[in-house]
């Protein structure tokens, strides 16, 4: 190969580069190790983690069973070596796979349009609201604070050279859910969109049908945020939403100390071009035959450059297949009834113990802890080899003697009666 | 003669919707060992959802039918060279994907006590040191997570060490090679864009770029090499030109591949760069992601990286949130890390000899293709090249073929194409990268397929125009596609077909 190129070695190759751009010593990286020795390096950083516990954390990161199918179907090369489809007619298989899950988005959600991904549900809200500024063309935001506070975060850094104004509401101290009347005060004339998680951060269902009239009322969109599909399987989609924006972790997307994990993003027919991301249509080839491809790439970087509705290329595509494999896996009954046990196992547990908020709940809640700060009854329950509640003081100042729970079909009674058990006996140790 | 592939059968399959019957179950799960509650007593009526109408219902081996056979109708890494310039379409080592799989890393929360996530943080600190030190830059944040999500959190460092120092300033020049994240992306920072033209040599013209940067300008975005091959040769100098103005060095990493061992961006005046883990560092493209856009920094950044960063304390690592001058987080939790383990595995794997090897490769396996197609392709700069190299369609042109039809035409000869029409600065461009895992055996198939294209081309146009031929889906109507844009299955609709 040399030969035919005409140099004597690749060294050669790299002879124009001027010399104060070369790095003149090896890079101070050890040699190249054996797969035997990565396999240990990373069983031992493994086993540095948490292992052998039983958790009930979820705020916005949940402990679902992973079907086996589903690393099955995506450890397959042709879907895990693929690139972007860009070439249609050797890319059918990644095209129809995202046909399938953005039409599963749409039946989940209850609109009408989906993209293929976002990087993540966090990323996936600034999108939404910059996409519903760009429909309004206005500039201020009212956004819930029971939204996920590191969503909150994400969308004021991409916000921050926006000329944008957000204006955060309050959940009412009693039901945990909407302040209505705050939510009143903070809405304008300019007012673009309306953001609400539902369940929110606090696991509460949301009166979405009435922020959807209030954000109307004064000509604003309503984007519904969700972090926990499995939700979806029993709770009323946000059908009175403009945008939806989520988060697909649940579906068979290991926790994975924090990604990666898809976010998507739903909408009416009537916004399709405003949409970010990539999406894929049903089209057909020269010969008649069924087929899909990439589609309204105007909208897209590499297309309109400065003037695209996104920055955003590569997207989530292998972990929203693992979403849809999920969703065909549990299918129409399947996904109802891993909610309906999701739902039974939570109310066992907040059975137990004491609430903070009245609202109803999905598979998490707010528990209060009297006397003993969350972090002490967590070290008691880390003695019993269980990781308990995220402790809230952290996000919210006015909730630091509270604790947000999970349970899913993953956690065990016997686990649950454990925690209750920690939860009375530090009550009545702090009595 | 077409030599790697002959056709072979694949199975036909409807979408799911329309294979699923009532009642048929691929799943079961475990007896409930709590009482179950009543949704509609729990949730109140109103908020208690009725069926998911249109949701799939087929059985365990529909489904893994189904979606076997969706597969057989890619194209991928694992079946041949994946020649697309720009994006690294490397090997992906199985190894990497195993443990990625380890429990205690794939099942770690990320709000988990911190004392139970010393593995985890381990991993993401040492990734940190070593990119670190493969670019020569100060710092890292592994939080975005892709390359344009790394371009944004790049951008926005700019502007905040800038706006730091009272002068946040209003533009970024962008050289018209670029790819279109830049110029997107700086927009997203409310930055003006201006377009900074190349010369001859295909390399950023530096008498123009003298006058363009002025003290509104914030900063350059750079791609070294960039998107024709190219290395920048007068990069310091740039540098020093934006410098001198009070302007930073922005450089997008996703030809790294062409550097490791070599060059390092931080030692030639680049002050925030990016890096796509998924080109260079092997991770699966999967389809479209995921990625990470990792971002290095010089040290006068590392004040303004996203938050949380890691910490090193006697009791082990911790988070540090306490960061007065962050720009703040760009996606939740600490990043894409499933994507950095198999990032770490890589680089363990090579080492820093091996990483030096992967760019010779890299480097010698482009040369090689150019020097085999120069004769029948017209090289659209002939500058030297270094990860890849870029021909435009000019002489196939003139018998009515293009550069897409060339693309379609190698489909039938088993390969995926090159990247086409882009660098946008090269009239029908085809932008060819082998990367270092491809053999030369399967680097003189692909040669032989071009060359034999080329011929097509002068004798037979019409075949080349009218490809592939092979496939089971032939040209796809785009068109039709986004004037009647049609991206979900309905029932309604399916009635009506």
């Amino acid at each position: 190969m040399l030969d035919t190129i005409g140099v004597a070695s690749a060294e050669d190759l790299f002879a124009h580069l001027p010399a104060e751009t070369r790095v003149r010593r090896p890079l101070a990286i050890a040699p190249g190790q054996s797969e035997y020795e990565i396999v240990g390096y990373f069983r031992a950083r493994g086993a540095e983690n948490a292992s052998g516990y039983a958790s009930f954390l979820g705020a916005g990161v949940y402990n679902h069973y992973r079907p086996v199918l589903v690393d099955t179907v995506i450890s397959r090369g042709e879907f895990l070596t693929s690139y972007t489809p860009y070439q249609a007619e050797i890319s059918q298989g990644t095209l129809m796979t995202i046909f399938e899950f953005q039409t599963m988005i749409c039946q989940l959600t209850g609109m009408e349009v989906a993209n293929a991904s976002m990087y993540d549900g966090s990323t996936a809200v600034p999108e939404a609201a910059m996409m519903a500024m760009r429909i309004t063309g206005r500039d201020h935001l009212a956004v819930s604070r029971a939204v996920h506070p590191e969503y909150r975060e994400v969308l004021a850094t991409y916000l921050q050279h926006q000329d944008t104004r957000v204006a955060e509401f309050e959940y009412d101290r009693e039901t945990g859910g909407i302040d209505f009347a705050s939510l009143e005060r903070a809405l304008h004339s300019n007012t673009a969109a309306v953001i609400v998680q539902s369940p929110n951060f606090f696991g509460l269902v949301e009166d979405v049908k009435r922020a959807a009239e209030m954000a109307h009322a004064v000509g604003a969109l309503l984007v519904v945020v969700f972090t926990e599909a499995v939700s979806l399987g029993i709770i009323e989609p946000p059908r009175d939403a403009d945008i939806v924006a989520g988060e697909l972790q649940s579906f068979a997307i290991p926790p994975s100390y924090g990604g990666p994990f898809a976010g998507i993003i739903a909408t009416r027919e009537k916004y399709i071009r405003q949409i970010p991301g990539r999406l894929v249509g049903e089209t057909k080839d020269v010969r008649g035959n069924r087929a899909f491809c990439l589609t309204l790439a105007t909208r897209e970087q590499h297309i309109r450059r400065e003037k695209a509705t996104s920055n955003i290329c590569t997207n989530q595509a292998l972990i929203a297949l693992m979403a849809t494999v999920f969703m065909t896996v549990y299918g129409r009954t399947g996904l109802r009834e891993l909610a309906e046990q999701n739902l039974a196992k939570a109310h066992y547990l907040a059975g137990r113990l004491p609430l903070r908020f009245r609202g109803s709940f999905f598979n998490e809640f707010v528990a209060r802890t009297n006397g003993r700060t969350p972090d002490e009854v967590n070290e008691r329950l880390l003695e019993n080899k269980i990781i308990g509640g995220l402790p809230l003081g952290r996000f919210y100042p006015e909730l630091s003697d509270c604790m947000l729970f999970c349970a899913t079909e993953m956690n065990r009674r016997e686990h649950m009666d454990s925690v209750a058990g920690v939860f009375a006996a530090e009550e009545a140790y702090a009595r | 003669m077409i030599r790697k592939v002959r056709e072979h059968p694949t199975q036909n399959e409807p979408l799911l919707f329309e294979s699923s019957s009532p009642g048929k179950l691929g799943y079961q799960l475990p007896e409930l060992d709590v009482p179950a509650v009543d949704p509609r007593a729990v949730l109140g009526e109103i908020n208690t959802r009725g069926d998911i109408e249109g949701f799939p219902e087929v059985s365990e081996v529909e489904a893994i039918r189904h979606f076997t056979r969706l597969s057989t109708w890619n194209y991928a890494i694992d079946l041949g060279l994946y020649p697309l310039g720009s994006c690294t379409m490397k090997y992906n080592p199985r190894v990497n994907e195993a443990v990625a799989r380890v429990d205690g890393l794939a099942w770690a929360h990320p709000y988990q006590q911190e004392s139970l996530s010393q593995g985890a943080m381990e991993v993401i600190s040492a990734l940190e040191t070593a990119l670190a030190e493969i670019t020569g830059m100060d710092a890292v944040t592994l939080q975005p997570a892709a390359g344009a999500h790394g371009e944004l959190t790049g951008i926005l460092l700019v502007r905040a060490l800038l706006a730091s120092r009272g002068d946040a300033r209003k533009k970024v020049l962008i050289p018209d090679s670029a790819h279109g994240t830049n110029p997107a992306t700086a927009a997203m920072a409310g930055y003006l864009v201006v377009n900074a033209p190349s010369n001859e040599r295909g390399t950023l013209d530096l008498a123009a770029l003298t006058q363009l940067v002025d003290d509104d300008t914030a900063a350059v975005m750079i791609t070294n090499p960039n998107t024709l091959g190219v290395f920048e040769e007068q990069i310091t100098q740039i540098a020093a030109l934006l410098h001198s103005k009070g302007a930073l060095v922005y450089m997008d990493g996703a030809n790294m591949n062409a550097l490791m061992g070599v060059a390092r961006p931080g030692d030639f005046g680049i002050d925030v760069m990016h890096l796509n883990l998924h080109k260079t560092f092997s991770t699966p493209h999967g389809g479209g992601g995921p990625g990470c856009g990792a971002v290095a920094v010089k040290a006068h950044l590392e004040p303004f990286l996203p938050t949380p960063r890691l910490q090193r304390k006697d009791r082990g690592w911790s988070w540090d949130y306490n960061r007065p001058q962050s720009i703040g987080r760009v996606r939740a939790f600490y990043g894409n890390f499933g994507v950095l383990v198999r990032a770490l595995a890589y680089i363990m794997a090579h080492g820093g000899p091996g990483l030096r090897a992967v760019t010779m490769d890299a480097v010698a396996n482009a040369n090689y293709l150019r020097k085999l197609l120069e004769p029948y392709y017209d090289l659209a700069y002939r500058s030297p090249s270094m990860h890849e190299c870029v021909f435009s369609d000019a002489r196939q042109a003139k018998r009515g073929v293009r550069t897409g039809d060339i693309a379609k035409r190698l489909i039938d000869y088993g390969f995926h194409p090159y990247t086409v029409s882009f660098p946008l600065i090269v009239h029908g461009a085809l932008m060819i990268e082998p990367t270092e895992t491809e053999s030369k055996q399967e680097l003189d198939l692909f040669a032989e397929a071009m060359i034999s294209i080329a011929q097509e081309a002068e004798e037979n146009p019409d075949l080349v125009r009218s490809a592939p031929h092979s496939t089971r889906t032939a040209r796809v109507d785009e068109v039709t596609a986004a004037r009647k844009p049609i991206v979900r299955w309905t029932r309604e609709a399916a009635k009506n077909n």
